[in-house]
């Protein structure tokens, strides 16, 4: 099982917080989950979620390479933070 | 935290110790009291000398906007261990004995405290600038987001270059 988390203005634009997702069987990275949120969901999911400047987080530690996914891991993405 | 003294016996290098007396992270809804805040970094320190200490307040008008009410959300889990890591980079760098952050989140009016951050140390050159670098780095790192309301409709406040710049005159291990 994966755990998908938006948040802030991606969270309203993908009407979305969180999703639950059964891990495949043959693996998988954040690129190829992002490309796959993107088919199931179509065009806003794509336009929203290939923002130049979203941010990924796995297992709440951003990334900022690709990285392969693990079962269990909870992923996130958002955009840049404004807190403070 | 009676771990903190591990500090004296252990190389700098090993990772993830915590090396202060005293660290605080609070993210919720209510509103603090600065001085009790301060107190609460001051008790179980081993010895003090200066405690330097910021308070952010919601702007009434941003970029031009008056702002009616802000809406702070965040990241529960990782807003925590993100502070977190930030305090200890600070003390990486600066000889601290404690550090205390609290975040309000939910909705908040103009004027409201929002953000409360403390620092103790022997002396005070160290004190500010971990303070500083603190609220540098929060700005920056920890998950938070801000939405403004108003006669204008709802916005999500956009990042600022110039909190980029001011974290990233830190780099390197420099002080400005």
């Amino acid at each position: 099982m994966l755990k998908v988390l938006f948040f802030a203005r991606i969270r309203e634009e993908l009407a979305c917080s969180v999703l639950e997702l059964q891990w495949p069987a043959t693996g998988l990275d954040v690129s190829a989950l992002q490309e796959q949120l993107c088919v199931e969901h179509g065009e806003p999911w794509r336009d929203i979620l290939t923002q130049d400047n979203i941010i990924r987080a796995v297992n709440q530690k951003v990334i900022t390479d690709n990285c392969e996914l693990n079962d269990g891991d909870e992923i996130a993405f958002f955009p840049p933070v404004t807190g403070g | 935290m009676t771990v903190m003294k591990l500090r004296s016996f252990l190389p700098l290098q090993v990772a993830d110790i915590v090396n202060l007396d005293n660290i605080s992270i609070n993210v919720h809804e209510a509103d603090f009291d600065v001085a009790r805040l301060q107190r609460g970094l001051l008790s179980g320190l081993s010895e003090e000398g200066a405690v330097a200490t910021f308070t952010g307040y919601v702007r009434r008008a941003n970029d031009g906007r008056q702002v009616a009410t802000l809406e702070l959300e965040h990241y529960p889990g990782m807003t925590e261990e993100s502070i977190k890591a930030i305090i200890d980079e600070a003390a990486d760098r600066w000889p601290m004995l404690g550090a205390s952050v609290l975040h309000r989140v939910g909705r908040l009016s103009p004027g409201d405290q929002i953000v409360w951050v403390g620092v103790a140390s022997t002396h005070r050159e160290a004190a500010f600038n971990a303070c500083e670098f603190i609220m540098d780095y929060l700005k920056t790192r920890a998950p938070f987001w801000k939405k403004e309301l108003g006669p204008f409709g709802e916005i999500w406040v956009s990042a600022r270059q110039d909190d980029e710049a001011r974290a990233a005159r830190w780099k390197g291990g420099h002080t400005p």
